[in-house]
């Protein structure tokens, strides 16, 4: 058996070993405790000692080279022996494989309340005085001073704040103008006019400013920084294909129809009929059901389907888990309860997390059609248009047909163009032939 | 209730611990024969016969590891340096083995000794007698640090130490020694880590120990002079402090001097600024002061000597400051 | 008392003892193996910092433990792997320790300087060059002060009597007349100086009779005088309470520690061969196998043994699970929390 020898850490603090010298050749015999050659390292040339008997198979490394502790340098075995030592030296630590699952980052459009807007509930003077409005609210709730920064003692500072008195109003008598809290004692009762918290009014017309700036909201920062790192890297291609809703309207419209004499349970629309047949499709087409991450493809054996929904100020994606296995009920009871609660961002994160493949509907918005930015690491999203009727060609005649527009975008690095189109055959199939979901 | 000196004090703890527990001795250099260099072992060599009360050869070092050796394997020497400036000789015993013998060996070895002496200045001794160096072992894991003001607190707080199984930095102070105060009898313990409020007050908080309580107290009557209440809180335990009743104090009355016979770099009173600022920021009407030992060697010269230390007049003007009333 | 050097016992061993004779030559080659082995695992960044190998020493360690009672105190300094050994702390509890994990004989808070066993009575593992020699004097203090039969070993180098820690200890000793053995471990060089260029006399047993103390000098390469050297000295703490200091002159075949070269600036690498000719184990395993003690078959059995034994104890702790968090905070104080505020 064929021994490893390594650069040996020959001080606490060597990272890296310069072999100077070869002391054994290949082919000599070596015995445990002799030299195998001269390493030069940050405090001193030190020798690399046999730790094993035998042949010196292999030199590794030539004499010259600086190499990394822990890296082979050479073997020593019985003589003849085949020496299957790597060629390249171990690469450095790799990314840990199987062990953390990376899923999309939970803040991947978090819903996180606002910061406090500032106080407004006082706001007892006219716009258009002369004091500049608060800047921006910071969490302390301090009022602004007229000029300047206003010194006082941090128990000043928190009696004017408990007391509602305006700091800026108050003379100090500490050292530079301090105030300290003998000079709120004679400041007066609280709620005097001088004293209340105004809230930065918008100006308008003429007198007022020219825009106003609107910080970032963690939504909106992370919106943009997740999407814009989507279009960036991300190679995209788009395919378009109309598919004819006709029967898919018949079928939901006798379902309704069939509802309305029992109990009711959930109307189901044609978005959870998209995402049902989504599901079913990704299942016979796997490779669009895939994340890309980096140094591999994963390709998911779940269905589980993002749906974008639009709230106040902003989009996210609950996800509906293994949409593939669940009835048009379920689906919809989910959607509607998901979207429900997106809007009132009370989602917890893994109900926004974990998609394997997204859908954007703006059909409600009158929308034709229209190309959605991919939700990374997922590899596609499909992009869907209002249902509309139209004259087209059917039959060999012209007739109107309620039609609806798709488009996939895809990311070229998992999905090619055939695959991505095959996908969106089969989908098609499904829509205009609602008995396909089942077939 | 009778009334000791310190010093007396001091020695009725001794005999009273070497009494009740065996495996209690003194060492040092002068304990026995000579009745102690300031006679704070008088008498107990008659008492209790020279195996447990060890006169030393001048061999600081030498004689401090000899008691942590015993005290590794379970006596409870009482070690006493003549003064703390000539303990500088045995830190390596106090920092190195005492303070970390413990954790080293996984839990498995304590030192339950106590090292005693007097620190800080006297009277015109010179730059190499008058250092108090408590920040010095305070500043170390493992060891814990006391300093009585008063005799009733050494007493109790010699005690307290003796029977702690951890080693004890035990400074005493040579101008203390003949303060004369109230002691009470039998088993007197004040526990170690705790505090005390020696003058209760509204206006400002007065924190200090050993030999600069008796400076806050007059610096706090000549203020009730002048309608000013200052309340004086006596660390008594440098490690572990008693931040609880320094807080509290603090958050009563919004403002606070601390006094300490030391340097200033990095000193005890530096801790206890940290702590204040950092836990009781908002109670703060004005920036924490100190009165420090001047940051010098100590002088010879008599006045130049009195300028050097903390004396009332200027722990009045400090808290004065804190008042905005200067 | 004069200097002596004790001649070697001529003649055959005691058959009486072979066992004992045995089990030295055991304990020698399992401190050699596992020293070896510290030395490849530290290569390998199993252990870090600091460690000082034994490889040269073994017979002053076992002969003179070899002579101890259960209840006698011992401290070191540093370079301690093979006494704790030798007194009977396991190789897989030291090797644990040197990797720094839980199941090591300090909890893995001491390392590779701080071995301590309380209940053998191996008291540490010291990394201040002289700094523990006071502390034995103190164990000593607390056996006559009880009024046991205990005695207080102090290993330390060569080195470490120029201190005045050295000083004050023995002449406390001395003084007070404390059941204390100093045992000198001369092996020449203190880290890179040798012994001729730190000290102005250069046989350390005469500092001895600065403090009218009993002293010997001794061939720490044979086991046996090393023992008997010991004997005597055991005898003269326990009965008349006397200390003694012994010089053992012996040798270390490797570096100061794992950043030395084994030769290069301070010594040569004829003198290092030359040593290694006096190699005390096989001068001791020779020597029971040309008396009839031990076969030679035996010895190789032995090695092989030995060799698993510490492959055993390498593995072990390889495997082992380092000390969990919370232990940071635990044993700074009695109480057990150490948030000494």
């Amino acid at each position: 058996m064929a021994t490893n020898v390594v650069m040996e850490a020959l001080s606490p603090t060597m990272e890296e070993g310069r072999l100077v010298e070869w002391k054994k050749q290949e082919g000599e015999p070596v015995a445990v405790g002799d030299v195998l050659a001269e390493v030069e390292t940050d405090k001193a040339v030190m020798e690399l000692v046999a730790r094993a008997g035998g042949t010196l198979l292999k030199q590794v490394v030539a004499a010259g080279t600086t190499v990394p502790v822990s890296q082979l340098v050479a073997v020593i075995g019985a003589p003849g022996e085949a020496v299957s030592a790597p060629a390249a030296p171990a690469p450095k630590a790799t990314a840990a494989p199987e062990t953390q699952a990376t899923q999309p980052t939970p803040d991947r459009s978090r819903p996180v309340s606002m910061p406090p807007a500032p106080a407004a509930s006082q706001a007892t003077e006219a716009p258009g005085t002369s004091r500049a409005p608060a800047p921006a609210p910071a969490g302390n709730g301090q009022p602004a001073p007229s000029g300047g920064r206003v010194k006082a003692s941090p128990l000043a500072k928190r009696m004017a704040a408990e007391r509602g008195i305006d700091l800026g109003a108050v003379s100090g008598s500490g050292p530079e103008g301090r105030v300290v809290a003998r000079d709120l004692a004679q400041a007066g009762a609280p709620q005097s006019a001088a004293a209340t918290v105004r809230a930065p009014t918008p100006m308008p017309g003429a007198t007022g400013p020219a825009y106003t700036d609107t910080p970032l909201t963690q939504i909106r920062k992370t919106i943009a920084k997740r999407l814009a790192q989507s279009i960036g890297p991300i190679p995209t291609f788009y395919l378009t294909t109309e598919v004819d809703m006709e029967r898919a309207w018949e079928a939901r419209e006798a379902l309704l129809e069939s509802a309305k004499g029992t109990d009711g349970g959930p109307k189901v629309s044609f978005n959870d009929l998209i995402i049902k047949a989504v599901a079913l499709a990704l299942r016979q087409h796997p490779a669009c059901n895939a994340w890309w991450q980096d140094d591999r493809i994963r390709y998911w054996n779940d269905v589980h389907i993002s749906m974008a929904v639009a709230i106040e100020d902003g989009l996210i994606t609950p996800v509906i888990r293994h949409a593939d296995r669940k009835s048009l009920r379920e689906i919809s009871t989910e959607a509607r309860d998901l979207a429900g609660r997106a809007r009132e961002r009370r989602l917890a994160p893994e109900e926004y997390t974990g998609g394997t493949f997204s859908i954007s509907n703006l059909g409600m918005l009158d929308i034709d059609e229209f190309t959605a930015v991919i939700n990374p690491p997922e590899a596609g999203i499909l992009a869907v248009g209002r249902i509309v009727p139209k004259p087209v060609a059917h039959d060999g005649a012209v007739a109107v047909r309620r039609r609806m527009r798709l488009t996939m975008s895809c990311d070229h690095r998992v999905i090619d163009g055939a695959t991505g189109a095959r996908f969106l055959q089969t989908l098609t199939g499904m829509l205009e032939n609602p008995l396909r979901m089942v077939y | 209730m009778p009334t000791l000196t310190y010093r007396d004090a001091l020695n009725q703890a001794l005999r009273e611990e070497m009494a009740r527990d065996p495996d209690v001795f003194l060492m040092g250099e002068e304990v026995g024969v000579y009745q102690g260099a300031y006679k704070v072992s008088r008498g107990l060599l008659d008492e209790f016969g020279p195996m447990r009360v060890v006169d030393t050869p001048i061999t600081e070092l030498g004689f401090a590891g000899v008691g942590v050796g015993a005290a590794m394997v379970g006596l409870r020497p009482v070690i006493e340096f003549m003064t703390w400036n000539f303990a500088l000789l045995a830190i390596d015993q106090l920092v190195n083995s005492a303070a970390k013998m413990r954790y080293m060996s996984g839990g498995q070895v304590g030192v339950p000794a106590v090292f005693r002496g007097p620190g800080g200045a006297a009277l015109q001794l010179g730059a190499q007698h008058s250092q108090a160096f408590e920040s010095y072992y305070a500043h170390i894991p493992g060891l814990k640090v006391v300093m009585p003001a008063t005799p009733a607190d050494a007493k109790g707080l010699l005690k307290s130490a003796i029977r702690d199984d951890n080693p004890v930095v035990f400074i005493e102070g040579e101008m203390l020694y003949n303060l004369k105060g109230e002691v009470p009898d039998g088993e007197h313990l004040v526990p170690l880590g705790q505090a005390e409020i020696k003058r209760a007050g509204d206006h400002a908080t007065i924190v200090c120990h050993s030999k600069t309580v008796a400076v806050a107290l007059k610096a706090a009557e000549q203020l009730a002079g002048e309608g000013i209440e200052a309340e004086v809180v006596d660390l008594r335990t440098i490690r572990p402090l008693d931040t609880e009743t320094i807080l509290a104090s603090v958050t009563k009355t919004n403002r606070c001097v601390v006094a300490e016979e030391g340097w200033s770099f990095a000193g005890v009173g530096a801790q206890v600024v940290d702590t204040i600022q950092r836990e009781a920021f908002d109670a703060l009407d004005a920036p924490i002061l100190r009165v420090t030992g001047a940051d010098v060697p100590m002088p010879y010269n008599k006045v130049l000597e009195r300028a050097a230390k903390v004396d009332p007049a200027k722990v009045a003007a400090a808290v004065k400051q804190v008042l905005y009333l200067e | 008392m004069a200097t002596s050097t004790r001649p070697r016992p001529r003649g055959g061993l005691d058959q009486a003892r072979a066992d004992q004779y045995r089990d030295w030559l055991r304990q020698m080659v399992l401190i050699r193996r596992f020293e070896e082995k510290a030395g490849e695992a530290y290569s390998l960044g199993k252990i870090g910092g600091f460690c000082h190998l034994y490889i040269g020493q073994e017979a002053v360690a076992v002969g003179s433990l070899a002579a101890l009672a259960p209840g006698d105190y011992i401290t070191c300094s540093y370079r301690e792997h093979g006494h704790a050994l030798a007194r009977g702390i396991s190789a897989r509890t030291v090797m644990a320790e040197l990797f720094g994990k839980a199941a090591g004989c300090s909890k893995g808070k001491g390392g590779s300087m701080h071995l301590f066993d309380a209940s053998l009575g191996f008291l540490g593992g010291h990394g201040i060059v002289g700094g523990h020699i006071p502390l034995a004097t103190g164990m000593a203090f607390a056996a006559k002060y009880r009024n046991t039969e205990q005695v207080a070993v102090c290993y330390f180098g060569e080195a470490a009597v120029n201190n005045g820690a050295f000083h004050e200890a023995l002449n406390m000793a001395a003084l007070w007349k404390l059941p204390c053995i100093y045992i000198c471990e001369n092996n020449r060089y203190g880290m890179g100086t040798a012994l001729e260029r730190a000290s102005a006399i250069y046989d350390i047993s005469e500092r001895a009779c600065s403090y009218d103390m009993a002293n010997e000098v001794v061939d720490g390469q044979d086991v046996l005088v090393m023992h008997a050297a010991m004997e005597r000295a055991v005898q003269r703490a326990r009965s008349d309470k006397h200390p003694t200091l012994l010089e053992v002159r012996t040798y270390r075949f490797m570096g100061h520690s794992m950043s030395d070269p084994i030769h290069g600036h301070y010594r040569t690498k004829e003198e290092v061969e030359d040593q290694r000719k006096r190699d005390p184990i096989a001068v001791w395993s020779h020597r029971l196998v040309a008396e009839g003690l031990l076969e030679e078959s035996a010895v190789k059995a032995l090695d092989k043994e030995i060799l698993q034994e510490v492959n055993d104890a390498y593995q072990f702790a390889d495997e082992a699970p380092d000390p969990e968090p919370g232990e940071l905070w635990a044993d700074v104080y009695a109480e057990g929390d150490g948030h000494g505020r």
